[in-house]
């Protein structure tokens, strides 16, 4: 056990030390990125749209949807992408349409294409918002996501580190930006067990973070019935744009049946398997390809149905 | 006791940059990393390579949930007076604690195959050594591929796993025949934390939690007894055999790493209809 301990301790302390331990490392010789595209779709509200894939060299880790809501006061970052590099593209785009300073960078939840571009916004006097229970969770992965990170993103990983929260967020939190409001709010067990949404009180614009996936297959990492649980409340928070965690912002409350649809599906399919004594290998080899035209099955369905089976085995 | 952490926060940037270095060179078939495991685990033995009909090992060729990894050991052989499989060992390469579990059978066992689910980060080799009670070891191994995007070997609901810790399932599927091998299914709640994850802020290691070793009885004779690690799935499940001579009761004990005992026990009548049978585990 101590030597099993050192070993990911010496790779999470890596995770954790190494850009701070070796001033080479940074990304001096790196060339940034030009400004990410962003778009207004409420006043004073901007968001990128990520793409829809897996790490890869020639992207940086610009997977997620990011944001950004401009106050009299300050700005409000909501997740900064999978790679430092990929932050300080969002904060130079930032800076093309305010100048104000960001006083709240908030992660929706611990994922790595959400959250490992931190790091880029430690110029500013911003505090580090998040889930009271990301840390621990974050623990027990960082080092793995960083390794892999770094391994798919080749020099585009440069300077990427993973930042703590300093302000954590246990139900519901407001932040004052001057003039508007956030209203923050953590949620039970769903697509991970860090949820947090942002809701803006001017424009009503709701960021799910990954609670809502659009087009990109929803990954479970949390709780399947979690999820299927929360998914009505979240809906009722809906009065302005939706940004989901993937996939094109939206007003209606479309996306949301079709992930529900999905989820649904995959709950139905895998009870079956369950009740008609299928094992775990058995269930995951016969698991038909969902309806519904996502992305991604490939990368995520398989590891859909392995969650929800070990999951749903303890429901009778 | 020592506190060592001072030190190790001292000196693990120069030791991260040499592990690091190490771990990027380090590829799915890591010879090195074996010649460890096996010269803890075997010192100079001969190990041969298993026979198909003697051994098979299945796992996915890519762990689709890192978290949750199924993986058989499946023997050609009966359990018999004569020649059984005494223990075998699965052994994952490039995990940070590489020997997941060893499964210590009898001719009770009636067949010594066992499903479990693992935990695998990395690109690695799983093995399954066997070793038979002529002292004699064959090897199987399978080639693993990481899964991509998200996918962490951590639990997804810890909280969850933490509120219904110990909680146990037994199940026995089908009709069970006297002297005849039986299927059963061992489900039991539990985190099983690896301690190996740091506190951010504080910089200090939540403990280390997990289950230890698993001692199954049928009408008090032994059938299996698995002492497993780190690797091993939140919710630690199981599949595997024992062989009933006669009516009796099925017992389960499970003794986690805070020396925490979980026990449940069914009760069989072979040759009656056997429907899935649970009793609430006792902690003590």
């Amino acid at each position: 056990m101590m030597r099993a301990a050192r070993r990911w301790a010496a790779g999470l302390l890596c995770a954790l030390l190494l850009p701070a331990a070796s001033p080479q490392a940074m990304p001096a010789v790196l060339p940034p990125l030009p400004p990410l595209s962003v778009q207004q779709i409420a006043p004073g509200v901007w968001v990128h749209v990520g793409l829809i894939g897996d790490f890869a060299a020639d992207n940086a880790g610009d997977l997620a949807n990011l944001g950004f809501v401009v106050g009299s006061r300050c700005v409000a970052v909501i997740d900064t992408g999978g790679s430092r590099q990929v932050g300080a593209a969002l904060l130079a785009a930032i800076r093309l349409h305010t100048t104000l300073p960001v006083c709240y960078v908030i992660a929706t939840h611990m994922h790595p294409d959400h959250l490992l571009g931190h790091a880029a916004f430690r110029t500013e006097p911003a505090e580090f918002v998040s889930s009271v229970h990301q840390g621990k969770s974050l623990a027990a992965r960082a080092a793995g996501y960083l390794t892999r990170q770094a391994s798919q993103l080749g020099a585009q990983a440069a300077g990427t580190a993973i930042v703590p929260a300093d302000r954590l967020v246990d139900g519901e939190m407001v932040l004052d930006l001057g003039g508007r409001h956030l209203q923050l709010r953590t949620w039970r067990t769903a697509h991970t067990d860090n949820d947090l949404t942002v809701q803006d009180d001017l424009s009503g614009t709701l960021f799910t973070g990954d609670l809502l996936f659009v087009g990109h297959l929803p990954v479970i990492d949390g709780s399947l019935r979690g999820w299927l649980a929360i998914l009505p409340i979240l809906r009722t928070l809906v009065h302005g744009p939706v940004v989901p965690g993937h996939g094109p912002p939206g007003n209606g409350s479309e996306p949301f049946q079709a992930q529900e649809r999905y989820l649904q599906q995959l709950a139905t399919e895998v009870r079956a398997a369950l009740k008609g004594g299928r094992t775990l290998a058995e269930t995951v080899a016969q698991s038909p390809a969902p309806t519904g035209g996502w992305q991604l099955v490939e990368l995520y369905h398989r590891r859909n149905v392995t969650a929800a089976f070990a999951e749903l085995e303890w429901e009778d | 006791m020592w506190n060592l952490m001072p030190l190790m926060r001292r000196f693990m940037p120069a030791l991260v940059l040499v592990l690091g270095s190490a771990a990027s060179l380090a590829h799915a078939s890591d010879p090195e990393a074996w010649a460890k495991i096996r010269a803890s685990l075997f010192q100079d033995r001969p190990i041969e390579e298993a026979s198909a009909d003697l051994l098979r090992l299945d796992a996915p060729n890519r762990a689709e949930d890192a978290a949750v990894v199924p993986i058989g050991i499946h023997t050609g052989i009966e359990q018999g007076s004569q020649r059984f499989v005494q223990k075998a060992w699965l052994i994952i390469d490039q995990n940070p604690s590489p020997v997941a579990a060893s499964f210590t059978y009898t001719p009770d066992s009636g067949r010594a195959d066992i499903e479990t689910r693992v935990r695998v980060n990395e690109y690695t080799l799983i093995r399954a050594v066997a070793e038979l009670n002529d002292g004699s070891l064959h090897m199987v191994s399978r080639f693993v591929k990481a899964s991509g995007g998200c996918s962490a070997p951590a639990g997804k609901d810890p909280a969850e796993a933490a509120a219904s810790l110990g909680r146990m399932k037994v199940k026995v599927d089908g009709v069970a025949e006297v002297d005849k091998p039986v299927l059963a299914q061992l489900m039991i709640s539990h985190p099983n934390d690896s301690g190996l994850a740091m506190d951010q802020l504080s910089r200090n290691y939540t403990p280390a939690h997990f289950v230890r070793e698993i001692q199954v009885s049928y009408a008090d004779r032994r059938v299996l007894t698995a002492e497993v690690d780190i690797s091993i799935s939140e919710n630690p499940n199981f599949r595997f055999y024992f062989v009933p001579h006669g009516a009796g009761e099925l017992s389960v004990e499970a003794i986690d790493s805070q020396e925490l005992h979980f026990r449940t026990a069914v009760k069989l009548d072979p040759g009656t209809n056997l429907a899935a049978s649970v009793r609430p585990a006792a902690g003590s």
